[in-house]
């Protein structure tokens, strides 16, 4: 087995493992740490796939960022344990069966979508500038776009968790 | 083993996981999580596919992705507190009134 | 067995290369505490640590083994795993930084096998070592609210709502390095900022004839005290409101792992600056045969404190110290002659200027420690969004302003 195999193999497990246990922690805490290894094995992922600033940014803005705001919330309402209810029937039965194969239709559809030919791996060492190119060139409308977005989402956040007088 | 390919099938999982965590967890925050795992598999796939096809552009829409995680967290992130506070519980099943 | 090795090499002389950093950085944090509390005390008229050994040089290894020594209570209705985790992450975010740190130029054999003066070479290691930066606020936030506690809950909701809004300043503050130097690779950054402006200055990145980055360097440095809690942003331990904030209820060992990260991220956090703004390993003086002499500064510099150490130390009042103190002086004489030996002079240079650097921003940290109060919450969040963040951004936007006006001539 080749280095990047193994790495694969480790990383995979770490990840599925980890969005498993997001799943299965009652405490919110718990499930948010959970994400943070997700998102950290798979910025590895990513670093595997030779998509090094994807990787960085994944960590900085995901990791480091909106996962630091999930869990400042967490903290600041107190959340407790999560109240477990019961499960009607039909979501036990039938939608454990649906969702695994769900997943398993998505796998095989995409798999079959991915050409088969190994491509050698993208090793250009400027990556980086011709993916900042892109942003801003091909893709200069969607990218102006987002910094309204952001700005909406700013005033709605402020407007939204304002204390009324 | 192709890592690309690997990596799609990855992605399927984690999105399902997502999926069942968005349909069985009660709290509100958890089922947040579980929407941001399902955005993080599918920026794998996004990834695994630039990869194979040799065009950047996938990684791009990862950039766009994560700008609309982060702003979708941002007012996400209000309403919860905003729920929090009228509803003293964090429970999507005791949100079950139109008025606040 | 030889074979092994040449297969192994580059795994053995990595670890050889992380075990020699890591034991630097230990002791020199060790000591950095005995530095701050004697600068701090010489600001205050006061003496400092003076009991423990000569000089109180012994002082990190007795609060060392009082840590060790100490029982290690987890408090009731605590998160075990949690509590467990917090002091952990901490420390091992804030010493993975150094790992991507250049210390030197050229590259250095050991066993017959050449390998470049850092532990860790990417091509983006600048954005490694910020999401180093913004994953160590976990380490901060989990240990308040794990500890089930008041206080540290309130310092550690201050802490990430403080590191969370500091952040920004810190990225935007050096995107103004990124654009002149147009890599995010810490080497490259280093390499860019040789030669000199009017032929005297340094052309340093503070200096830079395009646009001197002295606002951007200003920015950094206010947003790093900011993130490593350091006075006179140190609220999520603002000792006099929160006993002693996100780690009241940790104590002993884990107690001592906080302390250490805190000053790890110190020493990281000045290295960065010094790369980024002030050419990493590059010597003040410029590179001709005229300034050859200042090649023997480090020997110089040992040498004097050698003989400092001699001529004080046997007037020493203890007649312990009057034994250990020379002993230390002719160590450092002998120091100062290895670094004159012509085969290792050209290698210290590096470091040398590197690691004087750092000292320099250690002392400026103690220094500003010694000096001002604490901020209030409310500035300090206001100080943060309103001045730091828009100062920052107006650099990046003058910045390539003047790149693109110069590329345009």
């Amino acid at each position: 087995m080749s280095a990047e195999t193994v790495l694969f193999i480790v990383f995979a497990g770490i990840a599925v493992m980890a969005a498993v246990n997001l799943i299965w922690q009652r405490h919110p805490i718990h499930s948010a740490l959970s994400l943070i290894v997700v998102m950290v094995s798979l910025a590895a992922l990513y670093l595997l796939l030779g998509a090094e600033l994807l990787a960085a940014v994944q960590i900085i803005v995901y990791a480091g960022a909106i996962m630091v705001l999930f869990v400042f919330v967490i903290m600041l309402l107190n959340a407790g344990e999560e109240e477990r209810t019961e499960v009607s029937h039909a979501a036990k039965f039938l939608g454990v069966p649906l969702a695994v194969a769900l997943t398993g239709l998505l796998a095989w559809r995409m798999w079959a979508f991915a050409p088969a030919a190994a491509a050698s791996a993208v090793t250009d060492q400027n990556q980086t500038k011709m993916l900042s190119r892109l942003l801003f060139t091909d893709f200069t409308f969607p990218f102006e776009m987002t910094s309204i977005l952001i700005l909406i989402a700013i005033l709605g956040a402020v407007v939204l968790a304002k204390r009324e007088q | 083993m192709d890592l690309a390919a690997d990596c799609v099938v990855l992605s399927a999982i984690l999105f399902g996981l997502g999926v069942v965590g968005f349909v069985f967890k009660r709290n509100i925050i958890t089922i947040f999580m579980s929407i941001e795992l399902m955005l993080n598999a599918v920026n794998l796939a996004f990834v695994a596919f630039s990869r194979q096809w040799h065009d950047l552009s996938g990684q791009v829409f990862v950039f766009f992705v994560i700008v609309v995680a982060a702003a979708e967290a941002a007012v996400g992130m209000a309403i919860i507190v905003l729920i929090a506070r009228n509803r003293h519980s964090l429970n999507v099943e005791r949100v079950n009134l139109l008025k606040l | 067995m030889n074979g092994l090795f040449a297969q192994n090499a580059y795994l053995l002389i990595s670890l050889l290369k992380v075990a020699v950093v890591v034991l630097v950085l230990l002791t020199g944090i060790a000591y950095l505490t005995w530095f701050e509390r004697k600068v701090v005390a010489h600001m205050q008229s006061r003496w400092g640590p003076e009991r423990v050994g000569p000089y109180g040089l012994m002082q990190p290894l007795a609060d060392g083994v009082k840590f060790l020594f100490k029982e290690d209570p987890t408090p009731a209705g605590a998160d075990r795993f949690v509590y467990f985790l917090a002091p952990f992450l901490s420390l091992s975010l804030a010493l993975c930084t150094i790992a991507l740190i250049p210390f030197g130029p050229g590259e250095i054999s050991i066993f017959g096998r050449s390998t470049s003066l850092s532990i860790a070479e990417i091509n983006i290691s600048l954005l490694i070592v910020f999401a180093f930066t913004s994953l160590s606020v976990y380490g901060v936030a989990l240990a308040g609210w794990a500890s089930n506690s008041k206080y540290p809950l309130l310092g550690s909701l201050r802490s990430s709502a403080q590191m969370l809004s500091y952040e920004l300043g810190l990225t935007m503050s050096v995107v103004g390095i990124v654009l002149l130097s147009g890599t995010f690779s810490l080497r490259t950054i280093v390499l860019a900022q040789q030669g000199t402006v009017l032929g005297v200055l340094p052309r340093w990145n503070v200096f830079s004839p395009i646009m001197p980055q002295v606002i951007g360097f200003l920015c950094f440095f206010i947003a790093a005290l900011a993130e490593t809690n350091r006075v006179p942003f140190d609220l999520p331990e603002a000792e006099t409101e929160l006993v002693a904030g996100f780690h009241t209820e940790y104590a002993s060992f884990k107690f001592a792992m906080f302390f250490m990260a805190e000053y790890a991220a110190m020493v990281t956090v000045s290295a960065v600056a010094s790369v980024l703004f002030f050419g990493g390993w590059l010597s003040p003086f410029p590179e001709n045969p005229a300034f050859h002499f200042t090649y023997y500064l480090p020997a110089a510099l040992a040498a004097v404190g050698g003989v400092l150490l001699i001529v004080n130390g046997l007037r020493y009042r203890s007649k312990v110290g009057r034994v250990v103190v020379p002993v230390l002086g002719l160590i450092l004489l002998l120091l100062a002659a290895t670094c004159a030996l012509p085969g290792v002079n050209p290698v210290i240079q590096g470091p040398f200027w590197l690691l004087s650097k750092i000292f320099f921003f250690l002392f400026v940290y103690v220094w500003i420690r010694g000096t001002l109060p604490r901020f209030r919450y409310d500035q300090l969040m206001a100080f943060g969004w309103k001045v730091l963040l828009p100062v920052s951004l107006a650099n990046v936007v003058v910045t390539s302003l003047l790149i693109l006006l110069r590329e345009k001539r």
